[in-house]
């Protein structure tokens, strides 16, 4: 792994500064089954394809962000602040 | 034979080096590598073949094929032909038994033929399966390369640069070189890479030269890691321009690999740049006039040339080169014979295509040259010169001649034609199949001089076009690489706390914490540390600590979601103690809160887990949006822990006024911002190792002046070592130690922490879950029934079977037994329960515990 990825604040940067945090997860709410919780907890898409995930700029900014990006070319469509904090 | 001094020689005749080859003292000139040196001196066996011990002579000279690699100076697979000649080397034969010259190995060479087809070893050392250690251990050592010094430490300093490129051309041939110029008329930011070392001081104007460097690769995102001997640059370019070349392919005959069969260029090298006549007699083989041109350059410096064969207009039936002594002596064309000790052959060029297949290229079949080039090629990289196939000669006519002896397509791991056509006989019809039989084109050249022939043989085999065949991948690196090159420094970054001097001047014993470096005791006698601690005043740096501030109109929600206790009912000045769990109900980090405003808290963490818990606090707040931000204040703040009876008067005669630190104004769990010896100072008021005690937080520029003026109070240093044997007494768990990754609230012995009754956290579900079952281990403590300390790790064990195992044990003075921490079966973990230990070879009587072994009711924490 050597692509370069861009950081919305820093712009692009090799890969090595960031941490990845996986795919993005549903969170369950109320009282999940303990079905839905193991897969919640345990269970990932691992898609081959397009997949939005968590990533940290943690050598860098230490922003949190999402980028979609294809787990079978490593090309980053899109890198995107969460909605959190587009309205702060 | 060094002949006349000639104009363009790269030789220093005035400057003369010696060196050790093979036992034997050589003496060469300034400029001479290792292999021209040991060849003007009249050396022409430089190493012995990999299966058959051949011997083998300089074939390309230009750091290439496999022929010439020896151990220089303990080095070993170092390619003499361009490694500069230096005073008092010692260069080594590998591979050999006996000398250079007399192998005892290469009766493979003449018995074993019949017994050592490709992939022998596969049938042939299989029975009996309990002799294979032994036959692997013979065949180890009978085939292969030099031999590393498992033992070797690092030899040189290797570095890494980051580098940035707008242009990164590789390859400095006439291509390249005029690809640098043009890009550099439009502006900076040229770099040019090289291999070769005649090319270190090219220069060309706007233009960065590396030579002698190898691009090494070109992997995603436009990376090319450079090999430039002791610094590694990691190049980004914008644009990648590759001008590698064509590399000339050995023709292939029966003894194509007998010492004086050698390519073009090579004699071209010897000749032109080191001033040697290559040989006394010579014989020419070509399909190209580039390669039949030689004969003339051979004349010139008195080379007899005794024929010259255009193999574009003689169809030889039979073509062989013969020897003695695995040196040629004639070539033998239709019968005829040509007496030489020099044979010059080249089977054409192949497009050095590697970089630009790795980048994404295609490579294709070129049916009007014969060789492959490459084709559609991705963004930002582009190919110039012969690279492309442009203005290369067609390739020789035959893929390999018929005629008596051995006939290699790979010189590297000894594979010959016969061996391609038994692989392909026994079913390996698929060219990447049939490569990893017989191991063509894996061995050190990587298919730099094999991969075509092997391919041409193996489509006249099977009656394919090899275009259908395709080709197999090219992986980097594409030369070796040192592997301490690509390991870099041995650099291991190290964490020092702003006192940690104070602690060396004290004479401690300094050991590593994680990325931190702390005192494990003061002295041989951790005890002592302990007792005064217990009986009077001791104070430790644990400066290491996690901290961090959260701070905003929504601090307390962010907490109280973050972690399963409740913040929102504490008063500012309170303390409360903080697990984190995952959402898998795991417990990951622990430490102590303590609000110091309605808005704001000072949270530590473990040592280990402060940048771990920093990400996770604001990964989530990325997902939730609190009005909270979280700061790491961990390198700013330095923290000490002063503990034991005295630590309330000692702490009052440091403060303005004792009273500020009293009993009832300064309780257990309380937080007080003091100034301590006039240093500003967060005391929190908590008992890690069970005495009354203070935590002082304060900025770490301050640490010797506030650690000076509490020694100077009579603190007694303690360390980690005896920390740990206090916080045992008192059954407190170290996260990491005594928990895994497995451990949940419950099993740990902490069920009154969590508050299921809030509307959510993190671990809320898992631990809704877990609260309803029965816990199949818990954590507990014990007491041994014998003064013997078990190992961390010990097993707990029950009716002789291993049930449990032991996390913490120490001998406690103050307890006067050895206590511990263990995890055991759930319907194990009723105190007093009677388990036995495994300590060394012997199980040992225990007994189960809850853990608090000193002072169980905290009497002397909370004074």
């Amino acid at each position: 792994m050597s692509f370069l990825l861009a950081c919305p604040f820093c712009g692009p940067r090799p890969v090595d500064e960031y941490a990845y945090f996986g795919e993005v997860t549903k969170r369950p709410s109320g009282s999940p089954t303990l079905r839905e919780l193991t897969e919640y907890v345990y269970f990932r898409d691992n898609l081959a394809g397009v997949q939005r995930e968590w990533w940290q700029h943690r050598a860098g900014c230490g922003e949190w962000f999402l980028a979609d990006r294809d787990t079978r070319t490593n090309e980053v469509l899109e890198v995107m602040l969460p909605e959190s904090r587009k309205t702060s | 034979m060094r002949l006349e001094r000639r104009d363009g020689e790269r030789i220093d005749r005035s400057r003369a080096v010696s060196f050790t080859f093979a036992g034997w003292r050589i003496t060469g000139f300034e400029g001479d590598t290792i292999a021209t040196a040991a060849f003007a001196a009249g050396k022409r066996v430089f190493s012995r073949s990999f299966k058959y011990h051949r011997p083998r002579g300089l074939l390309c000279c230009s750091g290439h094929c496999p022929n010439c690699q020896m151990t220089v100076d303990g080095v070993p697979n170092v390619r003499v032909c361009t490694e500069p000649i230096r005073e008092g080397a010692v260069v080594e034969g590998q591979n050999v038994r006996w000398s250079l010259d007399f192998d005892f190995m290469s009766l493979t060479d003449k018995i074993g033929g019949p017994f050592t087809p490709v992939g022998f070893y596969y049938r042939t050392f299989i029975r009996p399966r309990a002799a294979w250690p032994l036959y692997e251990k013979f065949l180890r050592s009978a085939a292969g390369l030099g031999a590393l010094d498992p033992h070797a430490g690092h030899t040189r300093r290797y570095d890494t640069e980051h580098r940035r490129a707008r242009v990164l051309v590789v390859g400095g041939g006439a291509a390249g070189r005029a690809a640098a110029l043009e890009a550099a008329q439009a502006g900076p930011g040229v770099v040019l890479v090289d291999e070769d070392p005649r090319n270190r001081d090219l220069a060309l104007p706007g233009v960065e030269v590396l030579a002698p460097a190898r691009a090494l690769g070109i992997w995603e995102g436009g990376l090319v890691p450079v090999d430039a001997d002791t610094v590694l640059y990691r190049f980004r370019a914008e644009r990648i321009v590759v001008a590698t070349g064509a590399t000339e392919q050995p023709l292939v005959f029966p003894g194509n690999d007998l010492v004086g069969v050698m390519l073009p260029d090579g004699v071209r090298r010897l000749i032109g740049d080191y001033s040697i006549r290559p040989g006394e007699r010579a014989v020419v083989l070509g399909s190209d006039d580039e390669t039949l041109a030689i004969a003339d350059e051979l004349m010139d410096v008195g080379v007899e040339v005794e024929k010259v064969v255009d193999l574009r207009d003689v169809r030889p039936r039979e073509l062989s080169a013969q020897g003695g002594k695995g040196r040629v002596r004639r070539l033998v064309l239709n019968g005829e014979r040509y007496g030489c000790d020099l044979l010059v052959a080249s089977g054409g060029r192949q497009p050095a295509y590697s970089l630009l297949a790795q980048a994404g290229a295609r490579v294709e079949f070129d049916d009007s040259l014969g060789v492959f080039v490459p084709t559609e090629l991705p963004d930002g990289v582009e190919a110039v010169g012969s690279v492309t196939g442009a203005g290369l000669p067609r390739i020789a006519p035959e893929p390999a001649y018929e005629g008596k002896g051995k006939c290699f397509v790979c010189v590297c791991e000894d594979v010959t034609t016969k061996d391609m056509k038994r692989a392909i006989g026994e079913g390996f019809d698929s060219i990447e199949l049939a490569k990893r039989y017989t191991t063509t084109t894996m061995g050190p050249c990587q298919g730099k001089l094999c991969h075509l022939s092997s391919i041409r043989v193996y489509a006249e085999e099977t009656r394919m076009f090899e275009s259908a065949i395709g080709t197999t991948t090219a992986r980097p690196p594409w030369a070796p690489v040192e592997l301490g090159l690509l390991a870099g420094r041995e650099l291991t970054p190290t964490r020092r706390g702003s006192i940690h001097w104070r602690h060396q001047e004290a004479g401690a014993t300094i050991q590593w914490a994680g990325p931190w470096k702390r005192p494990y005791a003061y002295g041989e006698h951790p005890e002592d540390e302990v007792r005064a601690v217990h009986e009077s005043l001791g104070v430790i740096d644990v400066s290491t600590l996690g901290k961090l501030l959260v701070e905003g109109r929504e601090a307390v929600q962010l907490l109280e979601r973050l972690y399963p206790s409740r913040f929102g009912d504490m008063k500012p000045g309170r303390i409360r103690y903080g697990v984190l769990t995952s959402d898998g109900g795991r417990i990951m980090d622990d430490g102590t809160i303590a609000r110091l405003a309605d808005d704001l808290f000072y949270v530590t963490t473990t040592s280990t887990g402060a940048d771990a818990v920093t990400a996770w606090f604001q990964w989530w707040n990325a997902v939730w949006a609190y009005d909270a931000e979280i700061v790491n204040v961990t390198g700013a703040l330095a923290a000490v822990n002063l503990a034991g009876p005295r630590a309330r008067e000692a702490l009052g005669r440091l403060v303005e006024d004792p009273d500020d630190v009293s009993a009832e104004d300064f309780k257990y769990l309380d937080a007080h911002e003091l100034v301590v010896a006039g240093v500003p100072t967060l005391a929190l008021r908590i008992g890690f190792v069970g005495e009354l005690g203070y935590e002082l937080h304060f900025p770490s520029p301050a640490g010797e002046h506030l650690w000076d003026a509490l020694v100077g109070e009579g603190a007694r240093p303690f360390g980690l070592e005896p920390q740990r044997v206090l916080r045992l007494e008192k059954g407190h768990v170290i996260v990491g130690q005594d928990t895994d990754s497995e451990s949940n609230l419950y099993s740990a012995g902490m069920s009154w922490l969590p508050k299921l009754d809030k509307d959510d956290f993190v671990g809320k579900f898992a631990l809704e879950h877990f609260v309803q079952r029965e816990e199949k281990e818990q954590l507990v403590g014990f007491t041994m029934e014998e003064d013997v300390v078990p190992a961390e790790g010990a097993q707990i064990v029950v009716d002789g079977m291993p049930v449990g195992r032991v996390t913490s044990a120490r001998h406690s003075e103050a307890v006067g037994q050895v206590i511990g921490l263990a995890w055991v079966p759930g319907e194990r973990s009723e105190p007093g329960t009677r388990v036995e230990i495994q300590v060394d070879r012997l199980r040992r009587g225990a007994r189960i515990t809850d853990g608090a072994f000193f002072d169980p009711s905290g009497a002397r924490m909370r004074s």
